[in-house]
């Protein structure tokens, strides 16, 4: 089946990374002219609220509604808008493609951003070790301000945007918004206390908004062709299209931009080509690390916000990760608390102190020295860890998410650890 | 103390080359202030250098008119940032999850093995350090690592010579 791409159909078309050239050629930077010389700042928030785009880098709150809260008016002063390019959710790698394939309709969203907000100043926040993407996003900003994409005078309006990348240091908490503020500022990276929000008060105490770069990209597509056509391209009440990422012990890993609201079963089945021979699916983390186990009775449901909470879970960043039979669970969440422990920022206690103790209560399991009453007090902490407002940022609730999910899905696995010291023989 | 360390203040700032006092100027002039370029100060020098020496640590915080401590605990946070002397090429092994689905830690043995140390250590010849890293972003390609600033995956373990060959 043929669907309509706005975000990556175009690489396909050009069968490649889209340059400049490829991109204007397909009607690239039509939107951001138009929203720039013929749109009221409010007309493309508006429209984006109508478009209902909901944000793709995990929490899903909607775009245009973050954009309203931004104050307007000449009294203002300097405003930022961030990208939030960090991308270090485990099981996550759909930004890094957008960056590296189709750079200029992450551009082309941001102007939009800026224009809407009225930002003059704009940074994307890459994370550290894209070199490869980073070199593709450079020489993409480049080219823009050759053609007076970017810079003083856009689209010769008395509109001035400028774009810098700022490379990350390299910390998971970075990708956190109000931590990440702060990384850009040269600082650590912890979080901030909110309220303020980032629209009140963010970068450098001025207001700033932070969006992933999946939302960004899907800014563009709502100005050139309407709300009502976003909403069509979706499958479910969700608008608009997703990209799905598949990977684990599947015939054909990989990523792909479909109508948000795909199942489950559609992505893992068709898509990524089912599971490898020998190996049986078990679970999956639907949305990066930080989101709850589903099982195979999951599988008919659609990708989207609702559905997936429904379900116990979370969308998250769409990237699923697949748990075949050949894993233990028990392990896997090892191996998980482990990315966890070590990624806190270490500024409040239950989660500096609890996950790197949950990860070692998990080695003792793992080791054979698991004690009766052990799978009471992981499910209490993970109660307390990941009780919302116990901590100062959602790091520790994300980081209990796989555990939670796990004790209800596979406690078998974790009963048998405790009682024989040993892996449970594989189901089935 | 090392030699640097005795000079008089003023001649910190000289441990780095003009070519990085320049880069990092140009950095500081598009920043609302000089200290919020600390993290790109210390990659830029750690871009030459290879890591961040005491030395070049107090050089920076002098031309950020920052304190060495506020600084470090700045360079401290961040796992880019070397406070320690590295290898020609850093490995960087992906030990997250989906990673691990794919065999990270089998792979990891193989690697450490192959170059003969173990993780967090360098060879002997200065020639690799090995480090551990999170989700590369690049989880469809699994399991993977990064050489410098190279990726590569999916990393076949049984044919490792391959893969660091390259790397002088
Ligand atoms: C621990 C933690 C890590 C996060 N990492 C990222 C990330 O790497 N990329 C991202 O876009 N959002 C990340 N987020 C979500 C951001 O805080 C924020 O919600 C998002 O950038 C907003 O953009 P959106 O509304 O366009 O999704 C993270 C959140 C938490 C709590
Ligand atoms: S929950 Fe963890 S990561 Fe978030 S502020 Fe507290 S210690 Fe830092
Ligand atoms: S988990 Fe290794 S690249 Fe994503």
């Amino acid at each position: 089946m043929d669907y309509v791409r706005p975000l990556i159909g175009i690489i396909d078309a050009v069968g490649g990374r889209v340059g400049l050239d490829d991109y204007e050629s397909h009607g690239g930077y039509d939107a951001a002219r138009r929203a720039v010389t013929e749109m009221a700042p409010s007309d493309v928030i508006d429209l984006v609220k109508d478009a209902n785009l909901r944000g793709r880098g995990g929490a899903g709150f909607p775009t245009g509604m973050k954009w309203s809260f931004v104050p307007q008016g000449p009294e203002v002063g300097l405003k930022y808008l961030v990208c939030n390019a960090d991308e270090m959710e485990p099981g996550t790698f759909k930004d890094r493609y957008l960056i590296t394939y189709n750079p200029h309709v992450l551009v082309e969203g941001m102007i939009i951003g800026a224009h809407a907000i009225g930002a003059e100043q704009g940074y994307v926040f890459l994370r550290g070790e894209y070199h490869e993407p980073g070199a593709e996003l450079e020489r993409a900003i480049a080219d823009a301000y050759a053609k007076g994409l970017l810079g003083q005078g856009i689209f010769g309006t008395e509109t001035n945007f400028d774009l810098r990348i700022h490379r990350s240091g390299g910390r998971y908490i970075c990708g956190e918004e109000t931590a990440l503020l702060n990384a850009l500022e040269g600082k650590r990276a912890q979080p901030r206390q909110k309220p303020p929000f980032p629209p009140a008060s963010g970068a450098w105490g001025r207001p700033t908004i932070v969006n992933n770069v999946e939302t960004f990209c899907n800014v563009p597509g709502i100005v050139r062709n309407g709300a009502e056509w976003y909403h069509d391209l979706g499958a479910t009440d969700d608008a608009g299209t997703k990209l799905y990422g598949v990977s684990g012990r599947v015939n054909k890993p990989g990523l792909w931009e479909l109508p948000i609201g795909t199942t489950v079963r559609e992505i893992i089945d068709e898509h990524a080509g089912g599971m490898q021979d020998g190996y049986k699916l078990r679970g999956f983390l639907p949305g990066g690390a930080s989101t709850d186990f589903l099982v195979e009775e999951h599988l008919d449901l659609a990708m989207d916000y609702g559905t997936i909470q429904a379900a116990g879970s979370r969308m998250g960043t769409g990237t699923m990760i697949i748990m075949d039979d050949s894993i233990c669970p028990v392990d896997m969440c090892r191996n998980l608390e482990h990315f966890f422990a070590q990624e806190s920022c270490g500024f409040c206690t239950p989660c500096r102190e609890g996950l790197p103790w949950v990860e070692s209560l998990l080695i003792d399991i793992l080791e054979g020295r698991g004690e009766e009453g052990d799978l009471d007090i992981l499910a209490r902490n993970a109660q307390f860890i990941g009780g919302p407002t116990n901590t100062f940022c959602l790091h520790a609730p994300g980081a209990m998410e796989p555990l939670q999910s796990a004790l209800k899905y596979f406690r078998e696995d974790f009963e048998h650890y405790i009682q024989h010291g040993t892996r449970a023989p594989a189901p089935g | 103390m090392t030699q640097a360390a005795r000079q008089p203040v003023e001649s910190f700032v000289q441990v780095l080359s003009d070519e990085e006092i320049d880069e990092i100027e140009h950095e500081c002039a598009h920043l609302p202030d000089r200290q919020s370029a600390a993290i790109d100060a210390m990659m830029i020098v750690q871009k030459r250098r290879g890591w961040i020496s005491d030395e070049s640590l107090a050089a920076i915080a002098r031309l950020l008119g920052m304190s060495v401590e506020a600084l470090d605990s700045v360079a401290t946070f961040y796992n880019l940032i070397f406070r320690q002397p590295v290898g020609r090429h850093v490995v960087m092994v992906c030990d997250s999850v989906s990673c691990y689905v794919m065999g990270a830690d089998g792979l990891r043995t193989r690697i450490e093995e192959h170059l003969g140390i173990r993780t967090g250590e360098t060879t002997e010849d200065d020639r690799f350090t090995l480090l551990p890293i999170v989700c590369l972003g690049a989880c469809d390609r699994a399991p993977t690592l990064m050489i410098d600033e190279e990726l590569i995956g999916p990393v076949d373990a049984d044919n490792l010579e391959a893969v660091f060959s390259r790397f002088e």
